[in-house]
């Protein structure tokens, strides 16, 4: 029977728009966080009106990227318990990379690549969060000692650090590498094929009591 | 401001040279601190020269005023009732301000390229035009000199009068003291001068006057003569042995690091596009419902 046709979905309405709208935060906060991050990408802050706008929004960029994460994260986090069928798909990197899904354990929903990325922003979100408040001129920063804001700055580059690193996999993989995994969060449906190949065990639970 | 004719040895943010022909000689404001009468002309002076204007606070009873330094104020008497020794009186007066480190911690933090610069003269200058108003050099400075206008989102502080300095005059709190307890000059000649003001008080039996040049700050172009070298803090809290915070120089020796694991990323996705491909499905899968090998735990076929 053909599998053409017959789609699968992925995610709702609210689902997609939440996670545009957390995209989209983070794309501005990542430009204007970048822009202070290296000389090299100051130039950034001339997208934003300059460094003064720049210094204005990248907070408010922050909280809304954090308020959208925190939605996501309470609809998600159950999705991405790991599992010990997890560990041996994590002891198959080379299998992952090399497209050779076939000889990986079958995942649900959520392979254990995603759910590590979801766990990382789990920790880096609230870490910029509170860090960013501390460093948050004029409102917030002076009511910290000045050692709080020190070690607030450490903190935010780290976990900055964390955020971009696991924003480059999943934006490579959803939209580069993964083909077929865009359209999950544009119109919210999958292919069936696309499921059976990348989250069979989902898969097989979205289509129980189907006939094949 | 920059000026055309002054070199620029550090300027924040920014990674090749600056402007550095030249051949300048280091400037330094000397502050004999057992001179000083508190009489706070340089205070005035420097609101004056400066064009700024302090808010009428209140008086609260003590000799500081305004309480602390302000964007408006960038220099300040502190006035501290010790004992130095036990049943020991001392009242000690300060003139607190910018000290133009050696290696600034204000100018190491700052993330705005050109916003904060150090001159070949010494003089650590704040470009106001183009701050961003971060703050990040409050947090950078170990002697909590730097304050952020809420007028103008901007912060402010001493200039050692840099445009006076440029076209060879000395700051105006120099020119403004009646005692003579501020001096200004090449860094060498100061050194020398301040020596010899510690003889004198030796003489005069403190022990442990010194000169606070403070090594961990790469020396500073502002420096003061103390009598009681030995326990700076006694002096409204001059840190004894100030560095840059490890904090911070951590936090801006990640930041590089940090864009350049960024950029490795990128490039590693980059080369595993070219390299491995996308993972398509493929027409056959796509055909007849399978995959390539069914998943061992897959009740299918
Ligand atoms: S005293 Fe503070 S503000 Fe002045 S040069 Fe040193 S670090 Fe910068
Ligand atoms: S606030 Fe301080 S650290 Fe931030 S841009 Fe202005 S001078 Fe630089």
């Amino acid at each position: 029977m053909s599998g053409k046709s017959k789609l699968i979905q992925r995610y709702t309405a609210g689902d997609r728009v939440n996670h545009a709208l957390l995209a989209l935060a983070f794309i501005l906060a990542g430009l204007t966080g970048l822009a202070f991050l290296h000389p090299s990408m100051f130039w950034l802050s001339s997208l934003f009106g300059g460094g003064q706008w720049t210094q204005f929004l990248h907070p408010l960029f922050g909280v809304l990227m954090f308020v959208f994460f925190f939605v996501a994260m309470v609809k998600f986090w159950k999705y991405n318990l790991l599992t010990g069928n997890d560990f041996r798909w994590l002891g198959r990197l080379g299998d992952v990379m090399k497209n050779r899904e076939e000889n990986l354990p079958p995942v649900g929903k959520y392979n254990p690549g995603q759910k590590l990325l979801f766990w990382s922003l789990v920790l880096a979100m609230p870490l910029l969060l509170v860090s960013g408040i501390a460093l948050w001129q004029p409102w917030f920063a002076p009511m910290f000692p000045i050692g709080a804001v020190r070690v607030a700055g450490v903190v935010h580059v780290l976990s900055a650090l964390v955020l971009f690193l696991g924003m480059i996999v999943h934006i490579y993989s959803a939209l580069f590498w993964i083909k077929g995994s865009t359209r999950a969060m544009t119109r919210g449906t999958v292919t069936d094929a696309w499921a059976r190949k990348h989250h069979p065990l989902w898969h097989r639970e979205m289509t129980s009591g189907e006939k094949h | 401001m920059t000026m055309q004719s002054q070199d620029v040895v550090k300027r924040s943010a920014t990674t090749r040279p600056s402007p550095s022909v030249r051949h300048g000689v280091e400037v330094a404001k000397l502050i004999d601190t057992s001179t000083c009468i508190g009489c706070k002309a340089c205070q005035v002076a420097c609101a004056e020269w400066n064009d700024l204007k302090e808010e009428i606070g209140d008086h609260v009873g003590i000799y500081e005023n305004p309480l602390d330094l302000t964007a408006n104020t960038w220099t300040l008497m502190r006035f501290a009732e010790v004992e130095p020794e036990e049943y020991e009186f001392d009242w000690l007066i300060r003139k607190d301000g910018c000290l133009h480190c050696g290696d600034p911690g204000c100018l190491q933090a700052c993330p705005a390229p050109g916003a904060i610069v150090k001159h070949a003269n010494g003089i650590v200058d704040f470009v106001s035009e183009n701050c961003v108003g971060c703050g990040y050099c409050i947090a950078g400075c170990p002697f909590d000199i730097p304050r952020r206008s809420a007028k103008d989102n901007r912060v402010y502080k001493c200039t050692l009068c840099s445009d006076r300095v440029a076209v060879g005059l000395e700051p105006i709190c120099v020119k403004t003291c009646p005692t003579g307890c501020i001096s200004f000059g090449s860094k060498e000649q100061m050194k020398a001068r301040a020596q010899e003001r510690v003889g004198h008080l030796k003489a005069r039996g403190y022990a442990n006057a010194g000169v606070y040049d403070p090594e961990g700050v790469g020396g500073t172009h502002v420096m003061y003569v103390l009598k009681h070298a030995d326990q700076p803090e006694l002096y409204e809290g001059l840190p004894k042995d100030p560095k840059i915070a490890t904090s911070v120089a951590l936090w801006s020796g990640l930041k590089p690091f940090t864009a350049g694991l960024m950029g490795l990323a990128a490039l590693g996705a980059f080369v595993h596009y070219f390299a491995v491909g996308p993972n398509e499905v493929e027409d056959e899968e796509e055909e007849t419902g399978k995959t390539r090998a069914a998943p061992p735990a897959s009740k299918e076929d």
